[in-house]
């Protein structure tokens, strides 16, 4: 069970409280997890990847483990404790101007 | 009785203003979308509980939105959990999906280099006065796009950026297609109008579109007289009795055209500075128009500090201004462009925004002012519905 973070506006927006569980098979990518994460929520897609490009918007950041994964390919495996849910997953909104 | 609603979109969300025929005693709903950047809401003309709305966020882009209730309850289209129950069908969660047809193409930058298009926002939502499942947006960087399915898929009408959009360059406020009138007597005319980029109609449903902007003096910002492209066109309205005669607010001058666009004739007259954003035409009286003058393009506030609405009752020329209800000393906001409506009641209801949080209303085409709300936050659209 992956657990997923999302930001206060994504939330909102996929109406959900709290965190998002995704069951995702091995290898947990990152790609894997926005995938999943999409497909759970349409309502998404295009708010935390470009439609079609998939890059990541400028100003969306992905953390794991209190490690920033946001320039890591997509391809990238998720730390253990992502994957065996001790830790979340974190989708934030970064710190942009005032 | 007749029921007002009037859609605000703001800096920070969407607000609901409701009120009897009267329009004296208001009702506020929102914020909808709370800390979400709406530039605009607008309901269909087919069906009043049809509601569009453009939420948008420099973190997680353009979304739209959609009421089928009046604005009680809202879902981006192609994403509702009843819709996500079945397989296959309809795209899903594509109703921000904006993508420029074929090769995106270049237009100018600032530095007269080429540059590529990239799609930004959704500046404004026209739904069709037809069908409540047919609207248009327009979008930054500067194109038009159609839903025939209530904005579950949106496709470009890819003509308009073929009308010398090579040269179109952005201004300081981005480049972007914010005014789109559909023509309500002939299906296949539209008219769409592009800060920095000009005013363009089509008369072939978006498969085609021209400038229309003979007449038109730029001399501070195109040195070329006779450019048809690039001038600063902040807003465009007509009267749906009499649509091939249109009125605008340029970056400078009012002007108007009584043959569609063909030439356009300054009608700035008296007005104390004729730079300014929004313009609108009474219901009533297809003669009767409205603008809000402001200093200018570097002091965008009124002149004077006094807020003032004029009214021309003659087409332009001669204006008069209208100051009862309205703060006549140290007042410093501006009006946006698609921050005035009116509504289709006798007398005339006449709406407006600031960017300081006020949202005014007359209830007699302008006569005398009241504020509904003062404490918004910045106002960039207002649109005034008349409910059964």
């Amino acid at each position: 069970m992956i657990r997923v973070a999302l930001p206060f506006h994504l939330r909102n927006l996929a109406r959900v409280d709290g965190e998002v569980e995704l069951e995702i098979a091995n290898p947990v990518t990152l790609r894997a997890v926005l995938d999943a994460l999409e497909t759970r929520y349409p309502v998404l897609r295009g708010t935390i990847r470009d439609h079609g490009t998939l890059k990541r918007r400028p100003f969306v950041r992905f953390f794991a483990c209190k490690e920033d994964l946001s320039l890591e390919p997509s391809e990238t495996p998720l730390p253990d404790e992502v994957v065996s849910g001790a830790e979340p997953f974190l989708i934030v909104g970064a710190m942009a101007g005032g | 009785m007749s029921k007002v609603r009037v859609l605000v979109g703001t800096k920070k969300g969407a607000f609901i203003l409701t009120a009897d025929g009267k329009r004296k005693d208001w009702k506020v709903s929102g914020p909808h979308f709370a800390g979400w950047e709406i530039y605009h809401v607008k309901g269909s003309a087919a069906d009043p509980n049809r509601i569009y709305a453009s939420q948008s966020s420099g973190w997680f882009g353009q979304i739209i939105q959609r009421s089928d209730d009046g604005g009680k309850t809202w879902n981006t289209p192609g994403s509702s959990p009843d819709e996500l129950k079945s397989q296959g069908g309809m795209p899903k969660g594509e109703s921000n999906k904006f993508v420029y047809a074929g090769e995106a193409g270049t237009h100018k930058w600032y530095d007269g280099s080429q540059h590529p298009w990239e799609f930004k926002r959704v500046w404004h939502l026209e739904p069709s006065p037809a069908d409540p499942d047919t609207a248009y947006a327009g979008v930054e960087d500067a194109a038009i796009f159609k839903t025939t399915n209530g904005g579950k898929t949106w496709k470009e009408l890819s003509g308009l950026r073929k009308a010398k959009g090579n040269l179109w360059q952005p201004g300081a406020g981005g480049m972007a297609v914010h005014t789109i009138l559909l023509d309500p007597k002939n299906e296949k005319r539209i008219y769409v109008a592009i800060s920095a980029g000009g005013c363009f109609r089509t008369d072939d449903s978006g498969k085609t579109w021209k400038p229309i902007t003979r007449g038109l003096k730029s001399p501070y910002e195109l040195p070329d007289p006779d450019a048809e492209v690039g001038h600063c066109v902040h807003r465009i309205t007509l009267h749906p009795s009499r649509p091939d005669v249109l009125f605008m607010q340029k970056h400078w001058d009012v002007l108007r055209t009584d043959n569609a666009g063909e030439q356009w004739n300054e009608v700035s007259g008296n007005l104390p500075t004729d730079f300014g954003f929004p313009i609108d035409v009474n219901w009533n009286e297809p003669e009767t128009i409205y603008v809000v003058p402001i200093t200018s393009d570097s002091l965008h506030y009124p002149p004077e500090g006094k807020l003032r609405v004029y009214r021309s009752k003659t087409g332009g020329n001669e204006w008069e201004p209208l100051t009862k209800g309205l703060p006549q000393k140290d007042c410093y906001v501006n009006v946006l462009r698609d921050a005035m409506a009116v509504d289709q009641l006798d007398p005339c209801g006449i709406y407006f925004g600031t960017t300081g949080g006020q949202v005014y209303s007359s209830a007699n085409g302008g006569n005398s002012w009241n504020a509904i709300v003062r404490d918004l936050p910045a106002v960039y659209s207002v649109e005034a519905q008349i409910l059964p």
